[in-house]
């Protein structure tokens, strides 16, 4: 790790960051673009959710993961409060690692 | 809106709520700054990473990346593109962020998975405003600070895959997110981007599958613009 290198990150991190944010504030955006661009996070956010549940190093992440996720959604579904759903996620995981399931 | 508005819109639920994220990304920062460490990156480093790029997965990729002995412009191609995602975030959230530019070149900064997630669940307004920046600002102090932490106890710091804080964070993201998928066309979307993003993953470098997912707005289909939760005459009875 160099400094350059770093800082090259820290500042190509920031221009990704900004760029949506200052183009949004300058351009006006038509009703039918702004539903792309929401649906567009939600896909984003969707996709991240699903993979960082499945998936460890471009394989399968093992059961005890999904498992906890797939309780956690549950219950967040059935409107359990949503400290109770980071929670509840942890500790099936948890549980399971404790039990030997990987 | 100024900074003491901003405090006084705090819901408390919010408050609450957000603290709970922002303690699950503490963890996932101590593990940063032990692994950091191990892998030989000198402390002020760690710490710079942690407070300029503030983004964790593309801060665990250069880490590794350094620790395999890779090169220089693969940890950096590899950590841009795995936030590459930020710029689609700043576009759809630019206007929850501030008005004013200032506002926006700081919020910019905690424009992260999880503020985005969090403020989306809230209600259009003062309050997604307010509970971006809560939860934003929140979990930059606590991820810097578990970071440091980490770095400062470094071999001490057991696994902590045991605490199964790996499955809270997709958890918190899903439930953060089913308000937003409640209409029928964002389901159909975020569907198709899962299973774009899950077969992808095999084939593509980190950070790719989930922009692959954007892909799931091909079935998103036309859209009624102004109300998304109107319901078709044929629905609405005599």
């Amino acid at each position: 790790m160099s400094w350059p290198t770093l800082l090259a990150l820290a500042a190509g991190t920031y221009l990704l960051r900004i760029t949506g944010v200052l183009l949004r504030g300058r351009v006006a955006v038509p009703a039918r673009v702004q539903r792309y661009l929401d649906l567009g996070a939600t896909a984003l956010l969707v996709a991240l959710a699903a993979t960082a549940a499945l998936t460890q190093d471009g394989g399968f992440a093992g059961w005890a993961r999904p498992a906890g996720v797939a309780i956690g959604v549950l219950a967040a579904w059935r409107r359990v409060p949503f400290v109770a759903v980071v929670v509840l996620a942890a500790a099936t995981t948890a549980g399971l690692r404790w039990a030997g399931v990987p | 809106m100024d900074m003491r508005s901003l405090y006084r819109t705090i819901d408390r639920d919010d408050l609450r709520d957000a603290l709970a994220l922002a303690a699950a990304l503490a963890i996932v920062g101590v593990s940063f700054g032990a692994l950091s460490g191990a892998a030989g990156v000198p402390m002020p480093m760690t710490l710079a990473l942690s407070l300029l790029v503030f983004a964790g997965g593309s801060q665990f990729l250069v880490v590794a990346v350094v620790a395999a002995g890779g090169s220089p412009v693969t940890a950096l191609v590899g950590g841009l593109l795995l936030n590459a995602r930020l710029l689609p975030y700043g576009l759809a959230m630019g206007g929850v962020v501030g008005d004013r530019l200032p506002a926006r070149l700081l919020g910019a900064h905690i424009l992260i998975d999880e503020s985005v997630a969090f403020a989306r669940a809230r209600a259009e307004g003062d309050r997604r405003r307010t509970a971006f920046w809560l939860s934003g600002s929140l979990a930059f102090v606590f991820w810097n600070c578990g970071a440091a932490l980490g770095m400062v106890a470094g071999a001490a710091v057991p696994d902590l895959d045991v605490l199964g804080v790996d499955a809270a964070f997709p958890a918190a993201l899903m439930a953060l997110l089913l308000p937003s998928l409640r209409g029928a066309d964002a389901r159909r979307v975020g569907l198709g981007a899962a299973a774009l993003a899950l077969l992808a993953t095999p084939w593509l470098p980190a950070g790719l599958p989930v922009l692959v997912g954007l892909a799931g707005l091909i079935v998103a289909g036309p859209g009624g613009v102004a109300t998304p939760d109107a319901r078709p005459p044929a629905e609405a009875g005599p």
